[in-house]
């Protein structure tokens, strides 16, 4: 039995005066995929932000209640920013790599983390092109530039590069909706590859994305999470009439 | 009269001023092309000026160019980066931002006659440095401090925000997202910044006349006078002493920054494209 790698207690956030993520809490285990779901502007992303306090970057948030990583409360001050986004890495909904080549997105993060041994640069660069599923198609073109990629492949570069830097969690905002059905399939596949060694948390608005790939879902509406529990529980007899009434396609 | 006559009009009238633009410049290239080159030679452009520039070349005034340029620009180009991550990076809009490009945009109006004066007062005279190429290159970097400041700010702020949140996500620090993705995707803006100042130091004279000097010798140390090729341009005509030597500096001159210019899209082509 898996244990939570992740715990959300009580957990409350704040643009100002306004509650955007109202008393959430709910646990996330290892080596599971999560899905976040839920109609536009219900916290979701904000919620997967707070996981590796991305908010910090907007002026004016506040946050009440915690959130555990392995048992560390990681939303209380003075914890280090840099190490945790390190442990907790994110995808972005575009594929957004660097202007650079293959091989120098992938060792950015270890460059910065301080590592300049090329033996273990060298083969950060293959682990990671390999478990994204890049090394066979690119390993005779490192030097070209991440740019020329199709989106998928940049998407999965962009996914290659943060597991470079040896994350545990690995959240994605969204990580399809720029991509073509074909490529999201594919994506999918990799989620489920990647929770072998990962935990996955993904925020999507494609509620068949949701049950394909994940394990455990969440609704979200309007700042509160109305239910979470197994997915196939969600989508097939949810408690609540809201969560019926969402995947079934009736509002959202 | 009918909207579709005074789209004409206006058309025509927008037309002929772009033409009227042009035309000024090819007019004022050609004059100086015409009594400018038939006088360049070789030896023209390595000889050292002879009589006070009646006779012989122009090469020390080039070397002093040069040095002036590359001095300011050693000044300029750090400082002038330097406060555009400050402002871009740093700082969040407010009344410190504020008071800085304010005062940026005085310093660009300051009348450059001004800088020369103070530069005189200041450096020549108070800090001794004498007419020198220290006393000059400090003058002309306060020049184009400003237009550095204000291109490298455009280039920084156009930097994709996501390279910052990604450089995040991966664990680097603000100063290894500045100097790893920021400063190398903003590099070409920043280097046409650096060029429109290259541009514009060549061709000033106010500022140079008075803190450079006009010796007409090779400078070496930094505390040598000289004489730049605008200063040399000025003093020829205005003292009447060879009117075909200073138009065959002027066409050194604009051929340099014609040179420059046209060298610097080349650089920024390349470098653009190397790293799409």
């Amino acid at each position: 039995m898996a244990e939570f790698i992740l715990e959300i207690k009580h957990f409350n956030l704040f643009y100002g005066d306004f509650p955007a993520l109202k008393d959430l809490s709910f646990s996330i285990k290892e080596h599971t995929v999560t899905a976040l779901i839920g109609p536009s502007g219900c916290g979701k992303s904000t919620l997967l932000r707070s996981f590796n306090r991305m908010n910090d970057l907007i002026q004016g948030v506040r946050t009440e209640g915690e959130i555990l990583f392995k048992g560390e409360n990681i939303a209380q001050n003075g914890i280090n920013l840099v190490a945790l986004r390190q442990k907790i890495g994110m995808v972005f909904q575009r594929p957004n790599p660097f202007p650079l080549t293959v091989r120098d997105n992938i060792t950015f993060g270890p460059r910065v983390m301080g590592e300049k041994k090329a033996d273990i640069l060298e083969a950060a660069v293959e682990k990671s092109l390999t478990r994204v599923g890049l090394w066979k198609v690119l390993k005779d073109s490192l030097e070209k530039n991440a740019l020329s990629l199709s989106d998928e492949q940049q998407q999965r570069l962009c996914i290659a590069r943060l597991l470079a830097v040896k994350p545990e969690i690995v959240l994605m905002d969204e990580p399809c909706s720029a991509l073509d059905p074909i490529a999201t399939l594919r994506i999918e596949e990799l989620m489920l590859e990647l929770k072998k060694r990962y935990t996955v948390v993904v925020v999507t608005h494609n509620m068949q994305q949701a049950a394909r790939v994940s394990d455990e879902t969440g609704l979200m509406y309007l700042g509160e999470l109305i239910e979470f529990d197994n997915t196939k529980k969600i989508f097939t007899t949810p408690s609540q009439k809201i969560t019926e009434d969402y995947v079934t396609g009736k509002f959202g | 009269m009918t909207p579709k006559r005074s789209e004409h009009i206006a058309l025509g009238l927008m037309v002929s001023g772009a033409f009227l633009a042009l035309a000024i410049l090819f007019f004022i290239i050609a004059v100086i092309m015409i009594k400018g080159l038939p006088h360049i030679t070789l030896r023209f452009l390595l000889d050292n000026p002879m009589d006070m520039g009646r006779a012989g070349g122009i090469f020390s005034t080039i070397v002093s160019t040069v040095y002036l340029l590359v001095v300011s620009l050693i000044i300029a180009i750090p400082l002038g980066v330097g406060t555009a991550i400050y402002l871009t990076e740093y700082t969040k809009e407010g009344l410190i931002t504020k008071i800085i490009r304010f005062g940026t945009e005085c310093l660009a109006g300051v009348p450059s006659i001004i800088l020369g004066l103070f530069g005189f007062i200041l450096l020549v005279i108070k800090l001794g440095f004498g007419w020198s190429v220290l006393s000059g290159g400090i003058s002309l970097s306060i020049m184009i401090l400003p237009v550095i400041i204000r291109t490298s700010e455009e280039a920084i702020k156009s930097v994709p925000a996501s390279y910052r949140d990604i450089n995040k996500v991966l664990g680097g620090t603000r100063w290894q997202g500045i100097t790893r993705l920021v400063l190398p995707s903003a590099a070409p803006g920043i280097l046409t910044g650096v060029i429109l100042s290259v541009g514009r130091g060549i061709g000033e004279t106010a500022v140079v006349i008075f803190t450079l000097g006009t010796s007409l010798r090779i400078p070496f140390s930094l505390f040598d006078s000289g004489r730049s090729m605008a200063v040399h341009f000025y003093l020829l005509a205005r003292e009447g002493i060879s009117m075909n030597n200073a138009y065959a500096t002027a066409a050194v001159l604009v051929f340099s920054i014609l040179f420059i210019n046209i060298l610097s899209y080349y650089l920024m082509h390349r470098f653009v494209a190397r790293r799409r």
